[in-house]
């Protein structure tokens, strides 16, 4: 669970952002590219802005599109997948369009829906949703398929329970726990879509705070202020670590025989 | 096996004719009219209307569908609104660069991968399988265009050991072209590698516990032998499969490889056709990218047979 209290730690930074970073917006042309000191404590970039107070509000826009396309993804999953699952002509239809979109690289499809409003934070977690959908969708499905063959789902249904009930109380608990560790794994996936997006310049718009903005916008200054691109780039590797981890760590709580196995 | 071949072929054109939709669709969604867009700000109605009916654009959209797909097949890909040059034109320009870095990710990431995968699984608890297998997960959350900027500042900036950035035409010589992609390969292939390693080692894992390793054992066998000969070729449906799936999905770190490294390849092309609006470029790398991604996945499924002759169709 070291990756749980590492993401904790990190929302509790990004959330009291405010309260011990400075402005990251604020421009100081007379301290451009500085390097690391007391007063900023990751140096400038080249516009004079406070490396650190960047990095720190960029967590926050990592979060806020790493958590939501994870909870669209798996809400959206869960709804097609669980139809799909249960019912056959619904489900060939559905795993074909989820086929088609899966052939298309995520990085490319995202950029693609994306190129129809120009970068945006809506369309972004809409795009990254969108990506994300069709793995999810697959894995509630095959839950779907076993469960519903097992005695006490028949039971149910010969003791005359209706369809919504069914889907609802009987088959829908048992995906929980995959898709809960499959939704870190997809959180851990949109937040590095959204870096990647960004760096691309096509995720956020270049005004917000990002690590892929950052990163993108000191391509240039990399022999002069390396820190420019290490700061958000390790900011970035440590928190798709931490998520990658409690991925791991979930699946362990839910599934004890994979972690002898391991 | 033949009716398997002929059923799995049905489904690959169903799955292409679901992105060809998705795609035309995607044009027809994007905002602004694409006679317009061609004809530039300047440009008088009269003269986007008859762009819109030269284009054929006042017709149904089924019938637009049908010429778009009739054009498609025909290697007709469509004019870049930004360059003016045929699609197709543009990206076999830029497919050199691309193939040559995805094609050396693929041979570092299968072979070191494989390689860690069978040590982490020979000695699974051990310390070189603690190492592995710590290395795997780092290397599945650190993203490739961080790992990129620490390569070419410590290896190209600081040592000047290679070169920053760029890329050098094979026939230019081989020696500058390998020198060039040395960093943009170990950065693409980092995830990758990772990923093999860590379905090798579980799909060794698996094989290993089998009765008929303990019987090679028994027979005397080497641990060469019987890691390579006994242990790998059952464990190898899923491997392949592994590495079929990660050159297919090379693509999207391919992007962002090359606009790291400055690499004029096909990323580069999709990158500034993004910043330019330039749809039938998108359009074109979208349709083949996923033709070919849908084409490996193909040929993986059928060479099930050659690796593991017990699986029949």
């Amino acid at each position: 669970m070291i990756g749980g209290g590492l993401l904790a730690l990190m929302i509790i930074l990004a959330l009291a952002a405010p309260l011990y970073a400075g402005d990251p917006l604020n421009m100081d042309p007379f301290k451009r590219l500085q390097p690391p000191s007391t007063e900023m404590w990751f140096g400038s970039d080249n516009l004079g802005r406070d490396v650190f107070a960047r990095a720190v509000f960029g967590a926050r826009i990592s979060l806020i599109v790493g958590l939501t396309s994870a909870a669209g993804a798996a809400l959206g999953a869960l709804l097609i997948g669980v139809l799909a699952g249960y019912s056959c002509g619904f489900d060939s239809i559905v795993m074909r369009v989820m086929d088609g979109l899966m052939s298309i690289p995520t990085v490319l499809l995202a950029i693609a829906l994306i190129s129809l409003t120009g970068p945006g934070v809506g369309i972004l977690i809409f795009a990254i949703t969108i990506v994300q959908l069709p793995s999810v969708t697959r894995l509630v499905r095959s839950v779907v398929m076993s469960v519903r063959e097992r005695p006490y789902v028949e039971a149910a249904i010969c003791g005359g329970a209706r369809l919504p009930k069914v889907l609802l109380r009987h088959i829908l608990p048992s995906t929980i726990p995959a898709l809960m560790v499959q939704s870190a794994i997809v959180c851990a996936d949109a937040i590095m879509t959204e870096a990647g997006l960004s760096f691309l310049g096509a995720g956020v718009p270049p005004e917000i705070p990002s690590w892929g903005n950052m990163i993108a916008n000191s391509r240039l200054y990399l022999a002069i202020a390396p820190m420019t691109i290490f700061a958000p780039g390790i900011c970035l590797a440590v928190m798709v670590l931490a998520v990658n981890l409690l991925g791991d760590g979930l699946r362990d709580l839910f599934d004890p025989r994979a972690k002898r196995r391991r | 096996m033949g009716t398997y071949v002929v059923r799995r072929m049905f489904s690959t054109v169903a799955v292409m004719a679901m992105v060809g939709i998705f795609v035309f669709l995607l044009l027809r969604l994007a905002p602004g009219d694409p006679a317009a867009m061609i004809a530039g700000k300047s440009a008088t109605a009269e003269v986007i209307a008859g762009i819109r009916q030269q284009m054929g654009l006042n017709d149904p959209i089924p019938v637009q569908f049908i010429r778009w797909v009739r054009d498609i097949l025909g290697g007709d890909f469509g004019t870049s609104i930004f360059a003016g040059r045929p699609v197709l034109e543009l990206i076999s320009q830029r497919l050199e660069p691309t193939l040559s870095l995805s094609i050396l990710t693929m041979v570092l990431s299968a072979t070191v991968g494989v390689c860690f995968g069978i040590l982490a699984a020979w000695r699974a608890g051990g310390l070189v399988d603690r190492i592995l297998t710590g290395f795997a997960t780092l290397g599945f959350s650190v993203p490739v265009f961080v790992v990129g900027f620490f390569l070419i500042y410590f290896f190209a900036i600081k040592t000047h050991w290679l070169p920053v950035q760029g890329y050098q035409p094979i026939e230019s010589g081989f020696w500058p072209w390998l020198m060039h992609l040395i960093l943009p390969t170990i950065t693409l292939s980092i995830p990758y590698l990772a990923f093999i390693a860590r379905i090798t080692r579980a799909s060794m894992l698996e094989v290993l516990s089998e009765d008929y390793m303990r019987t090679a054992a028994a027979k005397g066998a080497s641990s060469y032998s019987m890691l390579v000969h006994h242990a790998l070729k059952n464990a190898g449906a899923p491997i392949l499969t592994v590495i079929g799936l990660s050159f297919a999905g090379l693509v999207g770190g391919v992007v962002i490889t090359e606009t790291v490294f400055n690499i004029p390849g096909v990323g580069r092309l999709v990158v500034d056709a993004i910043n330019n609006r330039d749809y039938p470029i998108i359009q074109g790398v979208l349709i083949l990218v996923a033709g070919l991604y849908v084409l490996i996945n193909l040929a993986v499924d059928l060479s099930y047979t050659l690796v593991d002759p017990r699986i029949r169709y």
